[in-house]
């Protein structure tokens, strides 16, 4: 049986009232699967990484707000998004590189299968792929600075303006 | 060399993160990934200088449809100047930016800055400019904030602010030329707009460009951030934004757009001259009562530019004969890169000094030329260079753009010239009067010169500020003409669409 109480579950005081946290439980999945479905069908219908992106990290901002930041930050931590974050950028920097190999800098070098099937478009979903975990991470990350650092900094001027 | 080409994006880019990656587990690997990718990108910048003209169709696609890389004798010139610059202010960061923290960042967004200005100078498609060009300001207003102190991040706040109105005007610009012609790609708008011609909405566009790409090279009535950030940034960063970042966001896309897409005009021309004989005016009043060292340089950087500008402004002149708008051009890019050489080793002095004293004001310092000799003479020897004293470099690219505005007729603006070199003389001998002369405070009697991965640029620099004086026939003939006649020959930037 798991040994740390789940956050998720447990109706306890951090966060906001059980109303949001129920509401939040039963939205989360389908956030999540609509932020992919964006990613995923971005060489086939409107939106792509950028905008899937956005919304998965709405989804683990919506999980902050709803559960506080220790959930959020157990979920995906400040060092694991910048890990993300970074190796999504590399890798969108150098899978274009492999098209040297075939002739041109980002050449679309792979299958490119029938037009409108999942599996077509080559090389694009792959970049899709990068940048929605790119902006993912990237996201959140600016989300956790600016209400971690907004906490210690509004801290430092409370203590500056009693001492 | 010509497969290669994207290369000099890609390996910035992709180092960028990289770096982010490695010092997670090593922070040492910074330096030395900053190191070797600076290094190998200036040896390909100095083996471009070599090649003949040429285009690249990015991902295979070809011209009006896909993404242009474009080399020719300017783009050569300026990928050289970009990539030769920032080796020697990584160099020079080596030592320098053990004072400050998170060096792995700082790396990473030097060479974001790197490949954002090896893309502007590079594309030949105009949405593709404007990617690569917030890339490298957005680069520049983090770094210029980097020291997160309160000056810095007021000044890095006004940086953004106008740099961000500046590229509002630039996309808003490019919509316009868009839906005029139909096309992004640059040497294909050349040909379309040759059938539009000079309507009222080029004439807006060209207002536009003027007001956006003048603010990011800081020509005055657009240069209120530049005063502020040049000074706040780390001195390495200082040296790049002065000596290449306004050069190649600014005064490079001016040029390849005015020249080689939208063509001569006389309009366009006066515009710039009389832009760039204000910048020339008003940057060195400004900059003869300044206490600030760098603040001094940074408003001497404005009058530089006013010249470079002024140059330009002439080249594209249809009413003078073309000998003498090329000679005024030829003059233009030549002050270009003695500018890079003078103003990067002063500002590169400036963190020397300040890194030994702890003090910008130049007031506070005095005969520090016996304590640091070498940088001492680095400092006299760029000052002299900037001011126009033989044989240094910078007298003769302005003897040359004085000599062309004779020529022309323009005695007013040539005069004004002559007048704003004699001011930056009485400035750089005030400096060197106040920080490298007079009386050593008691307190600098201890001072040592500065670390030797900082004294080694300056050495090059200061090199380079003499061997582009006076080894001119070495490079003149080869490089700046091969430069200047791409920037004449419309014709030829148009038919690189066939090309690649």
């Amino acid at each position: 049986m798991a040994t740390k109480p789940d956050i998720m579950i447990s109706d306890g005081p951090k966060g906001m009232t059980p109303i949001v946290k129920t509401v939040v439980r039963f939205a989360m999945g389908i956030i999540f699967m609509f932020g992919w479905y964006i990613i995923l069908y971005g060489h086939l219908t409107p939106g792509g990484g950028f905008a899937g992106g956005v919304i998965l990290a709405c989804g683990y901002v919506i999980l902050t707000l709803a559960f506080g930041k220790e959930l959020g930050l157990r979920k995906l931590s400040d060092m694991g998004a910048s890990i993300i974050d970074n190796t999504a950028a590399l890798l969108f920097a150098v899978v274009p590189m492999f098209g040297f190999l075939f002739g041109w800098y980002f050449l679309n070098f792979l299958d490119k299968g029938r037009p409108f099937q999942l599996f077509s478009a080559g090389n694009i979903p792959l970049y899709n792929i990068f940048i929605g975990f790119k902006v993912t991470a990237s996201l959140f990350a600016i989300f956790m600075a600016l209400s971690i650092f907004g906490r210690f900094v509004s801290k430092l001027v409370d203590e500056e303006e009693e001492g | 060399m010509q497969g290669l080409y994207p290369l000099f994006t890609a390996i910035p880019l992709a180092a960028a993160f990289l770096n982010l990656l490695v010092t997670k587990v090593n922070k040492k690997a910074a330096d030395y990934i900053a190191f070797v990718v600076a290094a190998v990108l200036a040896v390909m910048a100095v083996r471009m200088l070599f090649e003949a003209p040429f285009s690249y169709r990015v991902g295979g696609w070809s011209a009006p449809w896909g993404i242009l890389l474009v080399s020719d004798g300017m783009s050569a010139l300026m990928l050289t100047l970009i990539n030769v610059v920032s080796l020697l202010a990584i160099v020079y960061s080596l030592s320098y930016m053990t004072a400050y923290t998170a060096k792995p960042k700082y790396y990473s967004l030097f060479l974001l800055m790197i490949a954002g200005m090896n893309g502007v100078v590079m594309t030949g498609d105009l949405f593709n400019l404007f990617v690569f060009l917030e890339i490298a300001s957005i680069a520049s207003y983090a770094l210029v904030g980097f020291g997160t102190e309160h000056e810095e991040l007021e000044a890095s706040f006004k940086y953004l602010i106008l740099g961000t109105v500046a590229s509002t005007a630039i996309l808003f610009g490019i919509a316009f030329l868009y839906s005029m012609t139909g096309t992004l790609n640059l040497p294909d708008m050349a040909r379309q707009l040759e059938i539009v011609g000079i309507n009222r909405a080029v004439a807006f566009v060209i207002a536009l460009f003027i007001m956006g790409f003048g603010l990011k090279a800081s020509t005055v009535p657009f240069h209120a951030w530049l005063p502020d950030a040049h000074p706040s940034a780390p001195a390495p960063i200082s040296a790049m934004l002065s000596g290449v970042l306004i050069k190649a966001l600014g005064v490079y896309t001016i040029a390849r757009i005015m020249f080689n897409v939208i063509g001569p005009n006389g309009m366009v021309s006066s515009l710039l001259m009389f832009l760039g004989a204000l910048s020339m005016v008003v940057g060195v009043l400004l900059a003869l009562g300044q206490s600030d060292f760098k603040r001094m340089l940074a408003y001497s950087s404005i009058s530089q530019i006013g010249y470079i500008t002024m140059g330009f402004g002439l080249g594209l002149n249809p009413a003078v004969p073309p000998a003498v708008a090329a000679l005024g051009l030829f003059g233009a890019l030549y002050h270009l890169i003695n500018h890079a050489a003078f103003k990067s080793c002063l500002f590169l002095c400036s963190g020397a000094f300040e890194y030994r004293t702890g003090t910008r004001n130049r007031f506070e310092m005095g005969g520090l030329m016996r304590r640091m000799p070498v940088t001492g003479a680095a400092c006299s020897i760029a000052s002299l260079s900037i001011a126009g004293v033989p044989p240094f470099n910078g007298f003769w690219s302005k003897l040359v753009i004085i000599m062309a505005f004779m020529q022309a007729g323009y005695y007013v603006y040539g005069s004004v010239a002559v007048l704003v070199a004699l001011m930056t003389l009485m400035t750089f001998i005030k400096l060197q009067s106040s920080v490298l002369f007079g009386q050593l405070p008691a307190r600098f009697a201890a001072v040592k010169e500065a670390p030797v991965a900082m004294v080694v640029p300056l050495v090059i620099l200061a090199m380079l500020c003499i061997g582009l004086g006076i080894a001119y026939p070495l490079f003149g003939e080869s490089v700046l003409q091969a430069a200047r006649d791409s920037l004449l020959d419309k014709l030829a930037y148009m038919g690189y669409i066939i090309g690649g």
